[in-house]
């Protein structure tokens, strides 16, 4: 390891042969400022296009200025952060990004939380010389991202995200010069592209260029209809990070502030989507072992591995781009559409309510929650079974317009009988999660004993690619796990191959699962703060009685009273879906 | 074979081409075979002569005979006379206008006499479509003499210490380029040519193509064999189609001939080239966008290092070249280093090509020794300025280059001169203007072209060289103070001192330079709400000189707008409200009634 020894604004530091100035810099505390650079260092993905020219810093016997995000030091380099150069081309510089940005700060969706504001406030911008034409684009409503790239500043994260983190390649740079933006392909509209809604670009995105569609105004007159019985299903992802968005660490458990804060916004029910996860686990744990079994017995007729579907972005993901493979996936809907269709027939009947007088509203850390609502086999007769789902962001600002001091708020339960969960099932909000809760239900299900030990750390982390072989007695099965769908492309690929070894993948579209879904309060690049999010789902689950899904009392008695056994026909009725091949959208010409 | 008594070479470049070039070839052949003298008079079509003024070109060999903007018909009267005859159509001779004569042959013309030709050399002397005519003219010869009796670290070092400096633009030692592709290792590297010309009004690169391609090939043989690449790639953009057509041929007959493939001249050395196509993104010029479009990629450049040397094409040690840069590689290797670095100044070695353009007589291609200075440039081989104006502005270096005055005349052109005085070399774009231009306007002009061809990546060019076009729009409006001025100069240093690639870092040239040595003219059009050239419309009217006037009404006849009015001899008024400036009332009155105000 070679080191070299420079000189940042006075001060001598000494980093490694390859490192670039920004990082030098932080490690003597200097943080320069920048609007496109981005690391997302435990995803191994550093985004430094050199574009915004916000870094750029002065550096001795260098002609013009250099980006420090891009620029590698060399030794005995002389670097100078602020000198009046450096602080003039930088305010002018911004100065010309927000000539040509929108100043509608007032109404904007990222007000008080955008990067190119911050910028502005730090730099002191107080007037903008340069007034002149502003690039206008058609605003793009897509079931549940809305693209207003008047706002777009061109730092390309949302490209990285999209190409290289998640192969979804529908988002690039088109047009040139003070046209140039980010589109999908002939600048159609994200409904017309390959988009799974993962809603990575928008969780990386410094402006309101790219935000989630927003549902908080229909929510609240819903919420004033009174003719309407709200219910409210909470994703376990949202209790370990909402609290963000109120100025507590990453990482603090909000569960009962939560609860109690739904309650006061005036919900007919809080519930619990980890209800659901419970009862997805009792579906797919018996799906897996019925799909191994057969596959051990010698049946051509059945595929392994076997998928998980919980999640949408991922969903969408294989059915555009491995619609050979749709018979691989699980075939249990996600917890989501499970608690949704269990809402409105074995809860309606129960507090004798007609489906149509109910909306069930879902809290999500996800974006493509939104468009999985608006899935058209999630209905019946036009109903849909989940309403609409509003991400944690917008439950943050619902809280905050509400004036509730959600800090003070007292912990309060879930209402029952939808709110009973396990451990099992909170950990579905993060990588490895649904994985393990299917494993534990599984592992007894198959042997019939009791587990030892609960925690399968094997499946636990944040590389974007583990496996693990969990023996059943006997019986090793291969356990694969991906987030990102980058890395599930890998396994795919493999699975399509007839390469891959695995019984049992979970995947999960966004960086560390759930936790880090586009739905969530924005990391700013930070993704230790996923990793603390991770914790605290397993603090969660840690501190539950019961953590196992097939032991939550309120699934056995809905299998009871309801569905009968896991995999009935009613079960397969309301629990279990199909999935198609998608192919982009035609453009219609009328 | 025929051994002829004389050759015509007819220009086949594109501009002649354009001016029914081809016919006049297809003609001439007709006359010497209907005069039966196939065998002894051959023609050929050429590459470019650089005369691009006075096209169609034809030059009779031996006697260097030179006729201009022969037109197809004339074809019979160039055989019956000259050939048959002996004798030299006399109209069809270049008129001198500062000689006022006419000048007989072309060694004997201003515009070639300064003239050094080391790039063009076979421009117009060789059939390009023929490879056996390059051979005779030595052609393959330095790659003979490369692969065969050097080693790579010798032909890397004969260019280094030719003192060659890239003709694209950057004025990068190629040598020392060569050198740090070569010590880069890898299972496989490449030798890219650039061929993407996108300077408004600069042909040199294309000129070469189209007269002399396999230069082009042997050069990249030669950088192949010194580097370790065994790939070329030639990126051209398709609205070359000539070029790419003699390309194509030339590729061709090399590999027929053995020259390009496996095995050349049985050296062991493998070497081949392709075409790659690029859309004529003038950003594509920069190498590593070019080395994107290439892959398939948007056509941006990428923050340097990683040098293509390093990581260049597909991720491996590539290096760039420009056409003519390429162009100059044989003749270094087969006259020496030395010979070549006799010519020039101390840092810039060998000659330059310039596409000559704009207010001058002698509009074409020219090639002449580094340090050789503006004057001789523009009023030697370029004949002086049209119409007997007055010289006001030279603008050097393509769009990004600055505008140099009176005082610049005597700087001898170098990569470094021009540095310092605030323009460039560019690719060799040289635009002449004269009193009658506006150094707002002609600023404003260029900043167009560089908003147009912003690739948008970095947000001082994209933004940035927007706002200062509207900035000089103001301005030429009459709409701004001083205090804008003082912005735009501010503006026009920051994006220079912070855009990603050369595109920005030199955009606001023009901008610059003009206001460094034409300040006056900014100010008038500030300060006093006037445009001392006439040129920019919101600052003139149109004014009808009532002592002048006669009342012809020739231009009420003419004007577009019907703006004005006046009965027969009668005075004449223009309507200042509806008038549109177009200039047809000035253009028209023969009583010189009408003026700019």
């Amino acid at each position: 390891m070679e080191l070299i020894k420079l000189t940042i604004d006075n001060r001598t530091v000494e980093v490694e042969k390859g490192t670039t100035i920004f990082i030098a810099a932080k490690q003597l505390d200097i943080t320069i400022p920048t609007l496109c650079y981005m690391n997302l260092k435990d995803l191994n993905i550093e985004h430094k296009p050199g574009g915004c020219r916000i870094c750029v810093v002065e550096v001795e016997g260098r002609r013009n200025l250099a980006p420090a995000c891009a620029t590698e030091c060399s030794e005995g380099m002389v670097v100078k952060t602020h000198s009046v150069r450096v602080l003039n081309a930088r305010r002018t510089v911004l100065e010309l990004i927000i000539s040509d940005h929108p100043f509608d700060c007032l109404i904007c969706a990222k007000s008080g939380n955008c990067d190119l504001q911050d910028m502005a406030v730090k730099l002191g911008v107080r007037d903008i010389p340069f007034k002149g034409e502003k690039s206008t684009y058609k605003p793009d409503f897509s079931p549940a991202i809305i693209r207003d790239m008047d706002k777009c500043i061109m730092c390309r994260r949302c490209e990285t995200m999209c190409n290289d983190f998640q192969t979804v390649g529908v988002l690039s740079g088109i047009h040139r010069g003070f046209e140039a933006v980010v589109a999908p392909a002939f600048e159609r509209d994200l409904d017309h592209s390959e988009c799974t809604y993962c809603g990575q670009c928008v969780a990386v995105c410094p402006t309101a260029a790219l935000t989630e569609i927003d549902h908080t105004n229909q929510l609240i007159n819903d919420l004033s209809d009174s003719s309407k019985t709200v219910v409210v299903q909470t994703a376990p992802a949202v209790r370990a990070a909402l609290g963000e968005e109120f100025g507590m660490e990453p990482g603090t458990l909000v569960t009962g502030k939560m609860v109690a804060a739904l309650r006061q916004l005036g919900f007919n029910f809080v519930f619990d989507t980890d209800f659901a996860a419970d009862l997805t686990i009792m579906e797919e744990g018996t799906e897996l072992l019925d799909r191994l079994s057969r596959h051990l017995n010698g049946d051509k007729e059945v595929r392994l591995p076997i998928l998980t579907s919980c999640c949408p972005g991922w969903v969408s993901f294989f059915e555009y781009h491995y619609p050979d493979l749709l018979d691989v996936p699980s075939t249990a809907r996600s917890p989501q559409q499970m608690f949704g269709a269990i809402a409105k027939t074995y809860f309606a009947e129960k507090q004798k309510l007609n489906r149509k007088d109910m909306i069930v509203v879902s809290i999500m850390p996800c974006v493509a929650k939104k468009y999985e609502c608006t899935r058209e086999e999630f209905a019946t007769d036009g109903n849909p079974d989940v309403d609409y789902s509003i991400s944690t962001r917008e439950l943050a600002k619902l809280i905050k317009s509400a004036n509730i001091d959600f800090k003070a708020l007292p912990d309060e339960d879930f209402d029952k009988p939808l709110g009973e969960s396990t451990g099992a099932a909170v950990i579905f909000g993060t990588t490895g999660g649904v994985i393990e809760a299917a494993t534990r239900t599984a592992y007894e299900l198959h042997t019939g004993e009791e587990l030892e030990k609960v925690d399968f750390e094997a499946l636990r982390g944040f590389e974007g690619i583990r496996s693990a072989t969990v023996n059943f007695k006997g019986l090793d099965v291969n356990i694969g796990i991906a987030h990102g769908l980058g890395n599930a492309r890998k396994l795919l690929d493999d699975v399509r191959a007839g390469k891959s070894e695995y019984h049992a993948i979970e995947i999960m579209a966004c960086p560390g699962g759930c936790i880090g879904g586009g739905g969530q309060p924005l990391h700013h690049g930070d993704t230790s703060i996923l990793k603390a999010r991770a914790k605290a789902i397993y603090a969660e689950d840690e501190g539950k009685t019961l953590r196992k899904s097939h032991l939550n009392p309120d699934i056995i008695k809905l299998y009871d009273e309801f569905l009968g056994k896991p995999g009935s026909e009613l079960a397969h009725k309301l629990l279990h879906t199909h999935y198609f091949e998608k192919k982009i959208k035609h453009i219609s010409m009328d | 074979m025929a051994k002829y008594k004389m050759h015509m070479l007819v220009c086949g470049g594109t501009g002649c081409h354009a001016s029914e070039g081809q016919m006049l070839f297809e003609n001439l052949k007709k006359e010497v075979q209907d005069n039966n003298l196939e065998n002894d008079v051959q023609v050929i079509a050429t590459g470019c002569f650089g005369f691009c003024e006075k096209g169609p070109i034809v030059k009779v060999i031996p006697d260097n005979t030179f006729y201009v903007s022969v037109e197809p018909k004339d074809a019979k009267e160039i055989v019956a006379e000259h050939a048959l005859k002996g004798r030299a159509v006399k109209r069809l001779l270049y008129f001198d206008p500062v000689r006022k004569e006419q000048i007989p042959d072309s060694k004997h013309m201003g515009f070639y006499k300064k003239q050094l030709r080391i790039a063009l050399r076979n421009c117009g002397m060789i059939d390009p479509e023929n490879i056996n005519e390059y051979l005779a003219a030595d052609g393959y010869e330095a790659m003979g003499k490369v692969l065969l009796e050097m080693t790579p670290e010798e032909a890397i070092k004969e260019v280094m210490d030719s003192g060659l400096r890239g003709r694209g633009g950057g004025g990068f030692p190629t040598g020392l380029k060569w050198q740090i592709a070569s010590k880069n290792h890898a299972d496989q590297k490449y030798v890219v040519c650039n061929a993407d010309e996108g300077d408004p009004g600069a042909f040199m690169d294309r000129s070469i193509l189209e007269g002399d391609p396999h230069t082009v090939l042997e050069a990249m043989v030669i950088n192949g064999y010194a580097i370790g690449a065994t790939k070329g790639l030639i990126y051209i953009r398709a609205e070359y189609p000539l070029a790419i057509h003699r390309l194509k041929i030339a590729i061709d007959q090399a590999r027929e001939y053995g020259l390009l493939g496996t095995d050349i001249l049985g050296s062991g050395f493998d070497f081949d080239v392709e075409i790659r196509y690029g859309a004529g993104a003038f950003v594509c010029g920069e190498e590593t966008a070019l080395i994107h479009s290439m892959e398939g990629e948007r056509g941006e450049p990428t923050f340097k290092p990683p040098f293509p040397a390093q990581s260049g094409y597909l991720g491996k040690p590539t290096n760039v070249n420009n056409v003519e840069t390429y162009a100059n590689i044989p003749v270094i290797i087969t006259k020496g280093a030395k010979w070549f670095s006799s010519i020039g100044t101390e840092k810039s070695k060998g000659t330059k090509v310039f596409a000559l353009a704009g207010k001058i007589n002698n509009v074409g291609l020219i090639e002449v020794p580094m340090g050789i200075t503006l004057r001789e440039v523009i009023f030697e081989i370029g004949g002086g300025i049209q119409g007997g104006k007055k010289f006001k502005a030279v603008q050097t270096g393509g769009p990004s280059g600055g505008c140099l005055t009176e005082k610049h005349l005597d700087t001898p052109i170098d990569f470094d001169n021009l540095l310092s005085v605030g323009s460039m070399m560019g690719s060799g774009g040289m635009i002449v203007m004269d009193e009658d231009d506006c150094m707002v306007a002609v600023a404003k002009f260029y900043l167009e072209f560089t908003v147009e061809e912003s690739c948008g990546k970095c947000s001082p060019c994209r933004i940035g060289n927007k706002r200062l076009h509207e900035q000089l729009d103001i301005i030429s409006k009459g709409n701004a103070t001083e205090k804008d001025l003082d912005n735009l100069r501010n503006l026009s240093n920051v994006i220079k001192d912070t855009s990603l690639c050369g595109l920005g870092q030199t955009s606001p040239n023009p901008v610059l330079s003009t206001m460094d040595n034409f300040w006056d003219e900014y100010l008038a059009h500030v300060n006093e709400k006037r445009c001392p050239s006439g040129v920019c419309k919101d600052l003139i009217r149109y004014e009808v000189i009532a002592e002048n006037c006669v009342g012809c009404t020739a231009c009420a006849r003419n004007c577009p707008v019907n703006c004005i009015s006046g009965e027969r001899k009668q005075l004449h008024v223009i309507d200042q409200a509806l008038c549109i400036k177009c200039n047809a009332c000035l253009e028209k009155c023969k009583f010189n009634a009408i003026a700019v105000i």
